[in-house]
């Protein structure tokens, strides 16, 4: 069982994989991960229902795996419910009576209202005190900041955020801006999603999207429509801190994840001295911060 | 001869279940689906009421609403007008509250729904949960609406709306195929809205925040997508550049038909190819499909489009009205002056029929 806020510094989740990896590859990546700096993972498949290279019962299996580690193990929904079979994986998934759910849509919410602690996922919508509330009373112990709301919105939600709620911010990675019916990756192959041939394998961290003078603007991942540029809050985590934030999400890509843990653990200790140019060296794009200083997405603010 | 079609629904309106239950003397022979326009402001709405909308519905004056534009929407003054006029024919009003209260001003939303109530409104479309828990614990007699931006797709997520706050209708985000929205209806109480015609969102509503990466305003938080004050046209010799916010959208060489930006539907380059890596800049028309959604129990059809001319809303009400009409009657076929009339009034230069059409995803 979670337990309440600790106070202190910030402590790291490492999100969801929102690509789709190969199986002997995420199993290495989880593998490979400096446990004993993480306080949560989650796991599973959020986007897209036809991805599996691991299914529901070998997610459950790593997981296990995972909490022997002691790091805490929380299961994702996907963000996206259409069809029977969707909501067949969600029933299993939110009745597995083991470990901790992510509610990424309301069809979740449902299913775990009353029955199980649950987190609300990034993509519910949480924009004010009285929709938090109402999650806290269903059973959420824990709630992911949208995307697009910064540090004002969240000195005011944090304010008033229910007793024993845990508040968790995304801080590194794409933004996964968009989700659709379409399939953008077999859209761009030519290829109609119920025969998509699961090529967005081939794109480990989604398919770069730039402009027609080529600046990198998005990355299509699936259904899903992601931010080209890394959202980056390591120069914000002081101010993190010092709004109450008990987890900060880093969002898994393909290289050099453990150097993005292991700069945001220094980070997360208070330590600043040459953060910057750790992560300049692993970022795999341009870091863009504008939505914490309630602007753009895609601007960058931090010096 | 719509007033005096119409004015015996009217009293048929105060049943939940209204196109299950409804007869009248000129009752259809089939079930049909009501009509939800479209009222940006008071001509718009006239224009709706006098072309045979059922319902219409219409945005306050701030960032409530998705259709937060500049000259849009209304006042209280001219809220009480159009409500007269569109119950003076025999229509019932709706008031979009579709947007996500903010911390810092979330009294604003809360006034929006005392002012629907105060107003008399038939129904608000919410899409935050806690602005629900407000109305229905303030207002038990006003009638939910469950906005698309509240992003629900699949029935659990509905009921769950149903359970918690007693929405009576829910108007599905433009992602489903029409198996799915058969498989929705089957498995709940809440009426089921549906779009039919109109500017088309690619992203599940409520889940798209494209708009305020590139601005800062997203439909969620603002209101807005794409805001117009972002927009600039850059002419570059024989070409005219697109930008929102600086951000190039699209390129159109002289003769090609430049639609408003939106960047689910501008050009990008993906690996090497240009193309709309997102969807061409298409509108949704499902006019063929009305049989179908009117057979699987559809309750309601809703016209998008707040934002566009009372000419528009003339000419899409008429269209429909008439379709919904022939299909009651059980005689149904698309007619070639229904095309032409909506051709006339196309954003860009097609129409789809969106994710309805497996094919399309």
């Amino acid at each position: 069982m979670t337990d309440s806020r600790q106070g202190g510094n910030p402590r790291i989740a490492l999100g969801p994989v929102l690509y789709y990896w190969k199986r002997e590859t995420l199993l290495a990546f989880y593998a490979g991960l400096p446990h004993s700096s993480l306080a949560a993972i989650y796991l599973g498949e959020v986007v897209c229902g036809r991805r599996h290279e691991l299914r529901l019962a070998d997610w459950v299996a790593l997981a296990r795996e995972l909490a022997q580690t002691g790091v805490e193990v929380v299961l994702s929904s996907q963000a996206l419910i259409e069809s029977e079979s969707d909501l067949r994986v969600m029933r299993r998934l939110a009745g597995n009576g083991e470990f901790a759910v992510e509610a990424n849509e309301m069809g979740a919410v449902r299913l775990l209202a009353g029955k199980a602690r649950f987190v609300a996922g990034p993509h519910l919508n949480v924009y004010n005190p009285d929709t938090l509330a109402w999650l806290a009373e269903l059973g959420a112990f824990r709630w992911v900041m949208p995307l697009e709301i910064g540090r004002d919105a969240l000195a005011l939600l944090q304010g008033s955020r229910p007793a024993e709620m845990q508040t968790e911010v995304f801080a590194y990675g794409r933004l996964p801006l968009a989700f659709s019916a379409r399939c953008f990756t077999a859209r761009h192959f030519n290829l109609p999603k119920d025969d998509c041939q699961y090529r967005c394998i081939d794109a480990p961290d989604g398919l770069p999207l730039a402009t027609r003078e080529g600046k990198p603007f998005l990355a299509l991942n699936g259904i899903q429509t992601q931010s080209a540029q890394i959202y980056d809050l390591s120069a914000a985590l002081p101010e993190l801190s010092a709004l109450g934030v008990d987890l900060i999400r880093l969002s898994p890509h393909s290289s050099g994840m453990n150097d993005v843990i292991a700069a945001f653990r220094q980070g997360c200790a208070g330590d600043a001295g040459g953060l910057r140019a750790r992560l300049d060296a692993v970022r795999p794009a341009a870091p863009v911060d504008g939505y914490w200083h309630g602007k753009a997405g895609i601007d960058h603010v931090a010096a | 001869m719509r007033a005096a079609r119409r004015k015996p629904r009217r009293i048929q309106f105060s049943t939940p279940k209204i196109n299950k239950s409804f007869r009248s003397r000129d009752a259809p022979l089939n079930a049909v689906p009501e009509l939800v326009c479209p009222a940006g402001a008071l001509p718009a709405l006239r224009s709706a009421v006098d072309n045979g909308a059922d319902w219409v519905y219409f945005g306050l004056r701030d960032n409530t609403n998705a259709r937060n534009f500049a000259g849009l929407n209304f006042d209280e003054q001219n809220a009480r007008e159009g409500i007269r006029y569109a119950n003076d024919a025999g229509a019932r009003t709706i008031l979009a509250i579709n947007t996500y209260p903010q911390p810092d001003t979330r009294e604003r939303w809360q006034r929006a729904i005392d002012t629907a109530a105060d107003l008399g409104v038939d129904a608000v479309i919410l899409a935050d949960a806690g602005l629900m828990r407000y109305a229905a614990r303030r207002y038990p007699e006003l009638a939910l609406h469950l906005s698309v931006q509240a992003s629900a797709t699949n029935f659990e997520a509905i009921n769950l709306y149903r359970e918690q706050f007693g929405v009576r209708r829910a108007v599905l985000p433009r992602v489903l195929s029409l198996a799915q929205v058969e498989q929705v209806i089957a498995n709940t109480e809440v009426e089921i809205e549906v779009f039919g015609f109109g500017s088309l969102c690619v992203m599940v509503e409520g889940r798209c925040v494209l708009s305020s990466y590139a601005t800062g305003q997203s439909p969620n938080t603002a209101g807005v997508c794409s805001p117009a004050k972002a927009v600039r046209w850059e002419p570059e010799g024989e070409r005219m550049n697109v930008r929102l916010n600086g951000v190039l959208i699209d390129q159109f060489e002289s003769g090609e038909n430049a639609g408003y930006p939106t960047i689910c539907k501008g050009r990008y380059s993906v690996a090497g190819e240009t193309y709309y890596a997102i969807e061409e800049p298409s509108s949704l028309n499902a006019l063929e499909l009305l049989p179908q959604l009117a057979a699987m129990g559809v309750s309601a059809i809703k016209i998008e489009g707040r934002q566009r001319s009372p000419a528009y809303v003339a000419e899409v009400t008429r269209v429909w009205r008439q379709a919904i009409d022939e299909c009651g009657a059980g005689r149904f076929s698309v007619k070639p002056q229904w095309k032409a009339g909506l051709a006339k009034i196309a954003e860009g230069a097609q129409y789809t029929l969106g994710a309805y059409n497996r094919k399309w995803k």
